[in-house]
């Protein structure tokens, strides 16, 4: 699915910030055993391809920088970033929409939620960047907050109890780069019912 | 030793056994795809799953269980068939009813399981995935919609071959195996993928939609393209050799086979001396075998024997050696030699020239010193048995000569045989280790005895050996590798210079006047005298064919019943599986041919009377196929001056592994594989041809 390079750089070299990251989590890990930072460091990367270009992906460049400096095999680190689809191996916009549709959100309308994405974004498919570079579409399945169904993750925060105009108003938020903070866009309190809480409304004498 | 029942049948199997071996060793075959007893288990196919009494009541994958004792193991229950059946209908999903146009058809493990366990329908209306093919390079060809994502590609080549190349990226129903980055398997081993692959994903591009298996007769033989003597099988359609397998033999090399080995089987084809030719007026003319054989008798005629000399090729059987050889005596003369490379062998010994530890004994020592030597490319087979050790943890390796990537880690000492002096006097902290181990072992490749200092090397070796406790009642740690299959047959038949004979140096230049070259290829022709007569009796119009005065055309290996040494000593037949082409002969039968001419007739009229010759010349011929475990208690070693080392860095004797004889050249996918993988492409010597 992934595996269409798009325009790789050339080089990458983790930066200042990345390098200060670099050494605690090659601390917790015995010697001999770098490789198991792998997942941290394909992240490190991410992010800091992030605050370089303003999309948050994994170049190939990337993956060979993890490899060499994990001492690993360069395959062993693309079978991981490939696999986890948190790592972005193409380039994505500066918003990263992923959409879950899986069965909860699905039944609690992700689909008006995913018409109301390509609607605003004009994206028609599933992976797809917008004309203008803000918008990828990701389907994701469960992303871990069926009780506030549906939900988007956009980058690294989650926009629960959305309908089609909630998702519209996000949206245009984001394409003013004003997101607006994570959480319920129905004002819920964490996963508290709407409305306020129902039980325990009183604290027992 | 944990006891179990597997189907009423009780067996005991070593610990750490796993219930598929259990069902092995109680004599039921146990399906599978994933699992292979030379890789790690992955336990992904699901074939191979058995019932087991007293555990929960699920099938079990019976790789990736231990046997335990007291295990009640059923192979063939209701269970296990419905089991089994129903992972073969998810294997058969997405895998492509391509059989009829696919190259594994009639040897393919899926195929052959689908039979007992598969349906006659499918139950899947959908669309099967579609996978894009990968490019792996000239020796293997992929058709990714067939694989089954077994991973035993990925581990062979992570595992056995040490190329870390390739790997499954991405996951569930996008799962690819690949190298995700297009690149060519950087293996010398890469063909064993297609053995090892139990689908047609993984097949042979040079033998692609060439034949099915059932059509192919197959001989058992010897490879000789390098010394290790792997176990061959040729299979032929016809007068044509169409591909070469690996059998079995744990002693040399497991299931495995060099690229070269196996791939090379296009030369065979191709500038093939079909027939006798002799040089009238500057330019060769067809002739018969009579008027070849009058041509060189009317040039003998009046020669005196040291005028005579006769250089032996590095793919000549040991009958071939032993007919020239007495011929050569029968004409008086002692020139002979089989060292085209000038390697400074002493053939005083055997175990001055053997591989003495023996290649199934790398796996029992415990630390290697590699001098001069690049057994990746001289031998990958024996290359994959260090790697093999390696694995097994616990093995300092240690190398001297210019770096290289062996697939595993090596501590390069230094370029030349100074590197030497530092190990002998303990300065080097490798010289500790080696002592320390109780078996330690070296190996002498011939690119640090095919010089001027060779003696003194070879020499410096041995006390190296005998000092650092190499050589014990019980262990022999001194190693020779080579790299001619011809090479140990011919010092042990003695194919060296006689009392007051001449070796190749002195034969050259016109040291000689008459050249007779079985198959001798690799040394500098154009230094041949200008008066020299030259005798060619081989099988490719190669460079000594080019400069010949008469071509005598012989049997390639795969045409001939030969006996080849391997440079552990072992002696190992080889049959034939075609004919020689046109005219063209087995080469002791040209040499008995000759000798009658020249009325010296060599006293040998069949095959068995020539090998009860070799078995007198020396007893290795009479004991074909087995090795005795040699030890070693006389230290005393070679003869060599330590202050003739000299600082020049140590050469490998093989620089591109894809062509070094006469039936790699010739094969244009060897010259593929050349262009691919040895940069920059070396200007091979590709002398005309007489053709």
């Amino acid at each position: 699915m992934q595996t269409a390079l798009s325009a790789q750089p050339d080089s990458f070299a983790f930066d200042a910030e990345s390098e200060a990251a670099i050494a605690p989590i090659l601390a917790k890990y015995p010697p001999g055993r770098q490789a198991s930072a792998v997942l941290p460091l394909l992240d490190l990367a991410q992010r800091q391809m992030k605050r370089a270009t303003g999309s948050a992906w994994v170049p190939r460049a990337a993956m060979d920088a993890v490899a060499a400096r994990l001492a690993m095999p360069p395959i062993r680190v693309y079978e991981v970033a490939t696999f986890y689809l948190m790592f972005n191996t193409r380039k994505v916009g500066t918003w990263h929409l992923q959409v879950c549709t899986t069965t909860p959100c699905w039944l609690r309308g992700s689909d008006e939620v995913t018409a109301a994405c390509r609607r605003v974004t004009g994206i028609t498919g599933w992976g797809e960047t917008s004309a203008d570079g803000l918008f990828t579409m990701t389907e994701v399945e469960c992303v871990g907050g069926c009780v506030n169904a549906p939900i988007i993750q956009v980058n690294d925060d989650c926009y629960e109890d959305l309908d089609a105009e909630s998702t519209v108003a996000l949206l245009e938020a984001l394409k003013r780069g004003a997101p607006p903070p994570m959480g319920s866009m129905k004002g819920r309190q964490g996963s508290a019912p709407e409305g306020g809480p129902t039980t325990l409304t009183t604290i027992a004498e | 030793m944990p006891k179990l029942t597997v189907d009423g049948i009780e067996v005991e199997v070593p610990p750490g056994s796993n219930v598929l071996q259990a069902c092995e060793a109680a004599g039921f075959e146990i399906p599978r795809f994933c699992y292979h007893e030379r890789l790690s288990v992955a336990g992904n196919c699901r074939m191979c799953l058995v019932e087991i009494e007293k555990a929960p009541p699920k099938p079990f994958a019976s790789c990736a269980y231990p046997a335990a004792e007291g295990m009640v193991v059923h192979t063939d229950s209701a269970m296990v068939r419905n089991a089994r059946r129903g992972v073969m209908e998810f294997l058969l999903i997405n895998h492509p009813l391509d059989c009829p146009i696919c190259d594994q058809g009639g040897e393919c493990d899926l195929q052959d399981q689908a039979m007992g366990y598969g349906m006659d329908h499918s139950r899947y209306a959908e669309n099967k995935r579609a996978v894009k093919d990968k490019n792996l390079g000239p020796l293997v060809k992929t058709v990714m919609t067939r694989c089954i994502h077994c991973t035993r590609c990925i581990r062979f080549a992570t595992e056995i071959a040490g190329v870390p190349e390739l790997g499954a990226t991405a996951r569930g129903e996008n799962m690819e195996v690949g190298t995700y980055v297009e690149k060519a398997l950087s293996s010398e081993l890469s063909g064993n993928l297609i053995d090892i692959c139990p689908v047609g994903a993984l097949t042979s591009k040079p033998y692609a939609f060439t034949a099915r298996p059932w059509e192919l007769r197959k001989t058992d033989s010897i490879d000789v393209l390098d010394a290790v003597g792997a176990a061959i099988r040729i299979d032929a359609r016809g007068a044509e050799v169409l591909r070469i397998l690996p059998r079995v033999n744990e002693d040399v090399n497991e299931e495995w086979l060099g690229d070269k080995s196996r791939f090379a089987v296009d030369g065979l084809k191709r500038r093939r001396l079909d027939r006798p030719w002799v040089k009238r007026d500057g330019r060769l003319a067809a002739a018969s075998w009579a008027e070849a054989f009058a041509a060189i008798a009317a040039r003998l005629a009046g020669l005196a024997g040291e005028r005579i000399g006769a250089v032996a090729g590095d793919l000549a059987d040991a009958e071939s050696l032993i007919a020239l050889k007495d011929l050569m005596a029968a004409l008086g003369s002692a020139n002979l030699d089989c060292r085209q490379d000038g390697a400074r062998l002493d053939a005083s010994r055997r175990d001055f020239y053997t591989f003495n530890t023996g290649i199934a004994g790398i796996e029992e020592a415990d630390a290697l010193l590699i001098i001069g030597s690049n057994p990746r490319r001289e031998a990958p087979v024996l290359n994959a048995r260090i790697r093999k050790r390696w694995n097994g943890g616990h093995f300092p390796i240690a190398a001297i000569g210019p770096e290289a990537d062996l697939t595993y880690p090596v501590s390069w000492l230094g370029e030349g045989p100074q590197a030497l002096v530092g190990l002998q006097d303990g300065s080097h902290d490798f010289a500790a280790i080696l002592r320390a181990a109780k078996r330690p072992m070296l190996i002498l490749g011939q690119g640090a005895l095919a010089r001027p200092d060779g003696q003194a090397v070879l020499a410096a070796c041995w006390r190296l050996a005998a000092g650092l406790g190499m050589l014990t009642e019980d262990w022999h740690g001194f190693n020779v590798l080579h790299t001619a299959a011809a090479r140990v047959g011919a010092l042990d038949l003695g194919f060296l210079p006689g009392p007051g004979g001449k070796g190749l140096a002195q034969m050259l230049d016109g040291g000689v006047d008459l050249l007779w070259l079985l198959g001798a290829d690799e040394f500098d022709i154009s230094r041949i005298g200008a008066e020299t007569f030259v005798v060619y009796q081989g099988h490719h119009g190669d460079a000594g064919a080019a400069r010949a005065d008469v071509i005598l055309p012989g049997a390639a290996y795969t045409e001939k019943s030969g006996t080849w040494v391997n440079t552990e000593g072992r002696a190992q037949r080889g049959f034939a599986a075609t004919q020689p082409p046109g005219e063209a002969r087995e080469d002791w039968r040209i040499l008995r041919a000759f000798s009658d001419v020249v009325g010296r007739t060599l006293p040998y009229g069949d095959l068995a009377a020539v090998r009860s010759r070799l078995e007198a010349a020396h007893p290795v011929f009479g004991r074909t196929g087995v090795l005795p475990r040699f030890a070693c208690t006389d230290h005393s070693g070679p003869p060599g001056d330590p202050a003739v080392l000299s600082e020049a860095p140590f050469v490998p004797a093989v620089a591109n592994y894809y062509q070094t004889d006469p039936i790699s050249r010739a094969s244009a996918t060897m010259a593929d594989c050349a262009a691919t993988f040895v940069h920059p492409v070396p200007a091979a010597p590709v002398p005309a041809a007489a053709e």
